[in-house]
């Protein structure tokens, strides 16, 4: 090396100046802009302007993820100790993440567990006093879905992906590219599975989304935890296509170890779900 | 804190690669470093500050006389305070205390190269600017019916930030809000990251100063409380576009869910704000002192117990929005209980100092003053955490008066210790000493003419956030916005010496404190190479 003498005597990696963070906090802005101007219908164009910030986001993970692949399997730059530095950082995202969550289930208690709340007068006479509420009047909540029904199919999809992805990564251990690519291909399917199951039980509710706390409360959380899935499910993808491309060795694979802690993650914020609104908050529903 | 280095800080004398360095707009735009970053993060939170410091001054000129003075209306008064609050809190003292002196010297404390993630790092700064607009624009742009900008206080509280405010000026705040958490959650993992997995060899944890302790506990409360702010603003976001009726009663909501939701970022927030500065204290009183920090260990826990205490403590902030008689209860113990590990903070800086060699150097000043004046605004704490004394002082100027000085006489106290305690070795130059203590007294005594009168006037029963009062209040609303203005002549005064030390450019030294200066940043040159210990050093 022509500057030898420069060279770290440690094993961090001093990452290369990259325009994609001034590139995504622009995008995020713009995105912000449009979707308050599409949202007050302040501007005609507004839409584009939310799409062309939407665009810059992705464009800018595109990029910025690709950076970092690059970085890892050609450049070598992911030594040992960055790996860890990688592992935290995945932990205390998903651990963000969980406090994300907390947020939604703390609104869905909020009402589930007070609702003979004697101060909550228009909610006690809206809900009946009960959990789940009585029908209301103006038809925007008739009744629960039954948790023994579709929710315990998705329920079994997810788990079951959550041992695909483990086939995945014992296969990938074991140097066993055919499993790993296998596997992978199953969790994706699974997931892909679980969006249109759930999205065909969205189209079934029958309650709504918008003028009752029961739709808003399901639809946000377990609308997030779709969100999640989807987002999960790209991860996977990606993974998949980098398998194709020989990616990944026994010893150094954290992409795909960040995708299966995801994968969990999602998982577990499911059952969590199953348990507290489906079946717990499930009452007797209506028979469909 | 045993943190002398020794061997490997020769390196500086190297350049570094030509083209991983670039120049010119590049260099910051583009930036990986942690000490560009760090100082990016300071210019920006100077611009907040001045921003921010500019209403405050309006707003006192407004309550300087009873009737309206400067504004319009009341609306446009409530909006400068809703501003003056969020930008001191996101804009001025998070990336003062977290993004400025966190980026630029928790690397050099530890003895670390740079940050985990250098270009995340360099994320969080820029999602600031862009978060900084938007609230700008809400300024602008419709809230009330008919009116400009969000005039619903920081706290944003449903129904007036929903059906109060159908323009769309919340919804800017809202995303400026996401973007702000976005940048600090990023921001959190990293220092996060760094301190557990980037320490120096033989650097432990209970070897690390106390300064680096106050941040990871700093960035904990971040990570774990702004997702929740997060969906708080969500549900407000989707409550005034789409339908949803989290805070809507009539269709199932509760509007006190965005309370409480708000209260458990919000109280956490509060410790984010100071706890910073708890460590700049530390490491300057120990400087200053010549001795190092009395009870290390228990300072550092302390800061750890306050917190974790400080997350099941929120509903203190909503005493009065009909909560059961034993919730309050256990509310009030829980405060209360903070107060212990808060004086195991003040008694022992008060126990450094004794016996030890004391020089009265800017920083000192700032640090001192803010050991007493953080202990005026404690006190009242312990005063308000009382649910039945808080039925009387809920939302006076009481309260205004106790977190001001907590945060404007605490925080931004601890703002100013770390400037001038670390200016020489982020800029390489000699602040003038003479400038730098009439600043501190100039601002000394200026805050107390602002915030000590509000005791009475809270007391007194004057509301906050309200543009025009009775004729009775009239007396202290003068005198505080004639501290105002002396404040604002210490401000003056601290331009002025900034300026003046860039034009004099007097050298200074790689450890122009002495022998009280322990930790590794001492160690290396004033400013510090690029990047700094390309050989790690080793903590004995």
């Amino acid at each position: 090396m022509a500057d030898a003498h420069a060279k770290p005597q440690h094993d961090y990696h001093l990452v290369d100046p990259s325009p994609w963070p001034a590139v995504g906090a622009v995008s995020a802005f713009v995105l912000a802009v449009g979707a308050i101007g599409w949202m007050h219908h302040m501007v005609p164009g507004a839409p584009l302007v939310f799409a062309a910030g939407a665009v810059g986001v992705l464009y800018t993970m595109l990029s910025w993820w690709r950076d970092v692949i690059r970085e890892a399997e050609h450049d070598g730059h992911h030594s040992r100790v960055v790996q860890i530095s990688h592992r935290y950082g995945m932990i205390l995202f998903i651990a963000s993440e969980v406090m994300f969550f907390v947020a939604w289930f703390w609104a869905y208690f909020n009402v589930a567990l007070f609702p003979t709340d004697v101060h909550q007068v228009l909610r006690g006479e809206l809900i009946g006093h009960v959990w789940p509420p009585v029908a209301s009047p103006d038809g925007k909540f008739r009744g629960t879905f039954d948790p023994w029904h579709l929710p315990l199919l998705n329920t079994l999809i997810l788990l079951t992906s959550g041992t695909t992805v483990t086939w995945a990564h014992h296969a990938l251990l074991h140097g066993d590219r055919k499993g790993l690519i296998n596997g992978l291909w199953l969790t994706v399917i699974l997931g892909a599975l679980f969006t249109c199951v759930q999205a065909y039980e969205y189209a079934h509710a029958a309650f709504n989304y918008s003028g009752h706390i029961y739709g808003a409360t399901f639809f946000m959380a377990t609308g997030f935890h779709g969100a999640h899935v989807l987002i999960g499910t790209v991860f996977l993808i990606v993974c998949l296509i980098r398998a194709y491309a020989g990616h990944f060795s026994p010893t150094q694979h954290l992409g795909f170890e960040f995708a299966a802690w995801y994968w969990h993650f999602v998982d577990v914020v499911w059952l969590f779900l199953f348990a507290c609104i489906y079946v717990w908050g499930g009452g007797t529903p209506l028979a469909h | 804190m045993a943190t002398t280095a020794h061997g490997a800080h020769g390196d500086h004398a190297h350049d570094d690669h030509a083209h991983h360095t670039p120049t010119g707009w590049r260099r910051f735009v583009y930036s990986t470093n942690h000490k560009d970053i760090g100082t990016m993060y300071l210019v920006f939170a100077m611009v907040g500050g001045l921003i921010g410091g500019f209403m405050s001054i309006a707003m006192r000129m407004e309550l300087q006389f009873p009737g309206l003075q400067i504004f319009h209306d009341s609306h446009q008064f409530n909006v400068f305070t809703t501003a003056h609050g969020l930008i001191m809190i996101f804009f001025m003292v998070m990336p003062a205390l977290i993004g400025g002196f966190g980026n630029w010297i928790v690397p050099l404390m530890i003895g670390a190269p740079d940050m985990a993630f250098p270009r995340m790092n360099n994320i969080s700064f820029w999602l600031l600017p862009a978060s900084f607009t938007l609230l700008l624009i809400s300024a602008f742009v419709e809230g009330e019916p008919g009116a400009p900008g969000v005039g619903a206080g920081w706290t944003i509280y449903a129904p007036l930030s929903s059906i109060g405010h159908p323009g769309p000026a919340v919804d800017f705040a809202i995303l400026s809000l996401h973007i702000a958490g976005a940048s600090s959650i990023l921001g959190a993992i990293n220092f996060i990251t760094t301190i557990f997995n980037m320490r120096a060899p033989g650097m432990t944890l209970h070897k690390m100063p106390l300064f680096v302790w106050s941040q990871l506990v700093t960035v904990f409360l971040l990570l774990l409380s702004l997702p929740v702010l997060a969906g708080a603003i969500t549900m407000l976001l989707t409550d005034r576009n789409f339908g949803t009726t989290f805070f809507t009663a009539d269709g199932g909501g509760d509007p006190i869910l965005f309370q409480h939701l708000f209260w458990f970022f919000g109280h956490p927030e509060v410790y984010i704000l100071i706890v910073p500065g708890f460590g700049i204290v530390s490491q300057v009183v120990s400087t200053f002192s010549r001795k190092p920090v009395f009870g290390y260990l228990g300072m550092a826990y302390a800061m750890v117990a306050i917190g974790g205490i400080g997350f099941v403590v929120w509903a203190h902030h909503m005493y009065t929005v009909g909560m059961s008689t034993g919730a309050q209860a256990y509310f009030i113990a829980a405060t209360m209980v903070i107060a212990v590990p808060t004086g195991v903070k003040i008694f022992s800086w008060i126990a450094t100092m004794w016996g030890g060699s004391i020089e009265f150097k800017t920083p000192m000043l700032w640090a001192v003053g803010l050991i007493f004046l953080f202990t005026v605004g404690g006190v009242t704490g312990v005063v308000l955490a009382n649910a039945g004394v808080d039925r009387v002082l809920q939302d006076t100027y009481y309260v205004v008066a106790h977190f001001h000085y907590v945060l404007s006489l605490g925080a931004v106290f601890a703002v100013f210790a770390g400037w001038y305690y670390w200016f020489p070795k982020i800029t390489g130059y000699m602040y003038n000493e003479t400038i730098g203590k009439l600043h501190f007294w100039l601002t000394f005594v200026g805050v107390n003419i602002v915030f000590f009168p509000q005791h009475f006037l809270g007391l007194a029963g004057m509301p906050r956030r309200v543009a025009d009062y009775p004729d009775a209040f009239a007396g202290w609303n003068y005198v505080s916005s004639i501290g105002a203005y002396v404040s604002a002549a210490g401000l003056g005064v601290f331009i002025f010496g900034m300026i003046l030390a860039f034009v004099r450019k007097e050298k200074a030294a790689d450890n122009p404190w002495g022998a009280g200066a322990t930790t590794l940043e001492w160690t290396l040159p004033s400013p510090p190479p690029f990047h700094q210990f390309n050989v790690l050093p080793r903590i004995k």
